[in-house]
């Protein structure tokens, strides 16, 4: 939530103090959807997001899954085997990160203001471990988000994000079945001149419902209760099965 | 058709699971064996956490088992006394094995247990099979060796204390010998996510010198307590089984073994030993691989457990 607020409160900031003359640019934006369930036949999800913008401007959507810890671990040869040597937890490492823009980054969007707003998976904070050697960090980070990304938990690239007219845009954003469950958070920024000049925030929520929720708890919050009974299926789908085959 | 798997958190399509479940219950329907140490692997493979396959396996073994033991028992080829004995055993070795298990993943290392106790384990037992199944192929017609064992090997064994007599396997031992040997196999199980017959079965035979026609039967219900007595531990410990990925697993399973069950009534004896060591290798080599060549990434990442 304190993430939330920084990040809604710094564009509008540069609004007022870096674009005294213009005229304030609105933007508004919504989603097709604010909630994906995940259930028993999910696959992953599209989900649509939609806006306007007053004026010319270019746009980029930020999507970030929850945040967790995450440990990267590198392998060694030891006695003619891999084992994983070394390892170092980035404490703050979105579950998921994805971009749209409406054109290709580099042609609008100066680095340092991309990097201000974490955008692009280059830019991403990850809070990495202090007091360690800045090669290592970086050679594990890296590391990292080339394994979100094949894990298509990160995207490198962005997706395009279609103008309807001058004023109407549009994009899907795609979330995969091994996207992790939890808030997840879509910015919108509008640009104009290389500086962000606008942004909105929305949430998103992923969770579990109906039988895969119902499944899920039992297990983390009756885990005795959950093996025992996982046991009894095992035992009346094994005698079953031997019944079954004596008559058969 | 694809279905959410609500604890592996992934999607995957029924019908590879159920042929995985019918393929391996088709081998181990044919060889007689619990195929855990097949289908721990292909489901790792398939992209299932390995923590959630060694977990989820375990549920499926109870299942296999307890149709397995059913005809045995009817057969009268379960021997109940050795088998508590084994059971009390076994609880303790698959308990510390879990505990192994939660450590070692904490440590970030237990991929590499896991990979490096299937090599070691199925390369000896596939080796020593490979072995003994061509030499029977060899001399077909002749006699096999008759217990050859003489009594003055034991002698350390038999000056154990806690001698009891298990009348069905007519032997009289120290209980401390199947106590130790089905520790062992009991971590071993917890942590490959097997029922660990295949190891299981020889040390009967040859440590504890029990009966062939006994060993089958009593070691399919030593393995339903201690493999009940994993998944038990994991769901509590873990939360790693997934009940639906055990299920769906266990429909194509019991319905495989019935087409292996009579496929093996085609072929001879040592053939099957042959062909099932040839297997078992087989997946000693490909793990083996695994651990030997060098990965694509150097770099790994996972989820920090145990906070």
């Amino acid at each position: 939530m304190f993430r939330g607020r920084h990040i809604l409160s710094l564009p509008f900031f540069l609004l007022f103090v870096a674009m005294p003359g213009s005229s304030s640019a609105q933007l508004i934006v919504d989603l097709s959807n604010h909630l994906v369930a995940i259930t028993t036949g999910f696959t992953g999800q599209e989900v649509l997001l939609f806006g306007t913008t007053e004026g010319e401007g270019d746009v980029v959507v930020v999507v970030r899954g929850p945040e967790s810890e995450v440990v990267v671990r590198r392998k060694g040869r030891k006695m003619g085997i891999w084992v994983n040597e070394s390892e170092m937890i980035f404490r703050s490492v979105p579950g998921y990160y994805a971009i749209a823009t409406s054109r290709p980054l580099s042609e609008f969007l100066p680095e340092r203001v991309a990097a201000r707003h974490q955008i692009g998976v280059s830019n991403l904070r990850v809070n990495a471990p202090e007091n360690t050697d800045p090669e290592a960090v970086e050679a594990f980070r890296e590391a990292l988000i080339r394994n979100k990304i094949r894990q298509n938990l990160f995207f490198a690239e962005a997706e395009r994000i279609a103008f309807l007219g001058n004023r109407l845009f549009r994009t899907d954003m795609r979330f995969p079945a091994n996207a992790p469950v939890g808030t997840y958070i879509v910015q919108i920024f509008l640009v104009v001149d290389g500086e962000v000049v606008n942004a909105e925030i929305t949430p998103l929520v992923i969770s579990k419902v109906g039988f895969e929720a119902g499944v899920f708890h039992f297990a983390h919050r009756h885990s005795l209760a959950y093996g025992v009974l996982a046991i009894l299926i095992a035992v009346v789908a094994g005698w079953t099965a031997s019944a079954v085959f004596r008559k058969g | 058709m694809d279905i959410y798997l609500p604890i592996a958190e992934i999607s995957v399509n029924v019908f590879l699971i159920l042929g995985l479940g019918g393929g391996v219950g088709f081998l181990s329907g044919l060889f007689g064996v619990g195929g855990g140490f097949l289908m721990t692997p292909l489901l790792i493979f398939i992209g299932i956490p390995p923590a959630v396959a060694v977990a989820t396996e375990a549920n499926q073994i109870v299942a296999s088992s307890v149709s397995g033991v059913l005809a045995h028992w009817k057969r009268g080829n379960v021997d109940f006394k050795m088998g508590m004995v084994l059971v009390v055993g076994g609880f303790a070795g698959s308990g510390a094995g879990v505990w192994l298990f939660t450590l070692l993943r904490e440590m970030g290392q237990i991929d590499l247990v896991i990979k490096l106790s299937y090599v070691v384990f199925l390369g000896i037992i596939g080796l020593l099979m490979l072995i003994e199944s061509i030499k029977a192929m060899t001399r077909h017609r002749g006699k096999k060796s008759q217990q050859s064992k003489s009594k003055s090997s034991r002698s350390w064994i038999d000056v154990l204390p806690l001698k009891m007599r298990f009348r069905r396997s007519r032997l009289y031992i120290s209980a401390l010998l199947p106590l130790g040997v089905v520790f062992v196999v009991g971590v071993l199980a917890a942590i490959m996510g097997v029922g660990a017959g295949f190891i299981m079965v020889p040390a009967m035979i040859y440590l504890l010198g029990m009966p062939t026609a006994v060993v089958v039967g009593t070691s399919l219900f030593q393995i339903i307590f201690v493999t009940a007595n994993v998944t038990v531990l994991q769901a509590v410990s873990n939360q790693t089984v997934d009940v639906v990925l055990a299920l769906l697993l266990l429909i194509g399973g019991v319905i495989g073994a019935q087409f292996g069950a009579r496929a093996g009534a085609l072929l001879r004896g040592d053939q099957l030993r042959g062909l099932l060591a040839l297997m078992v290798l087989a997946v000693a080599v490909k793990i083996g691989f695994d651990v030997i060549v060098t990965p694509a990434d150097l770099y790994s990442i996972g989820n920090v457990v145990g906070h």
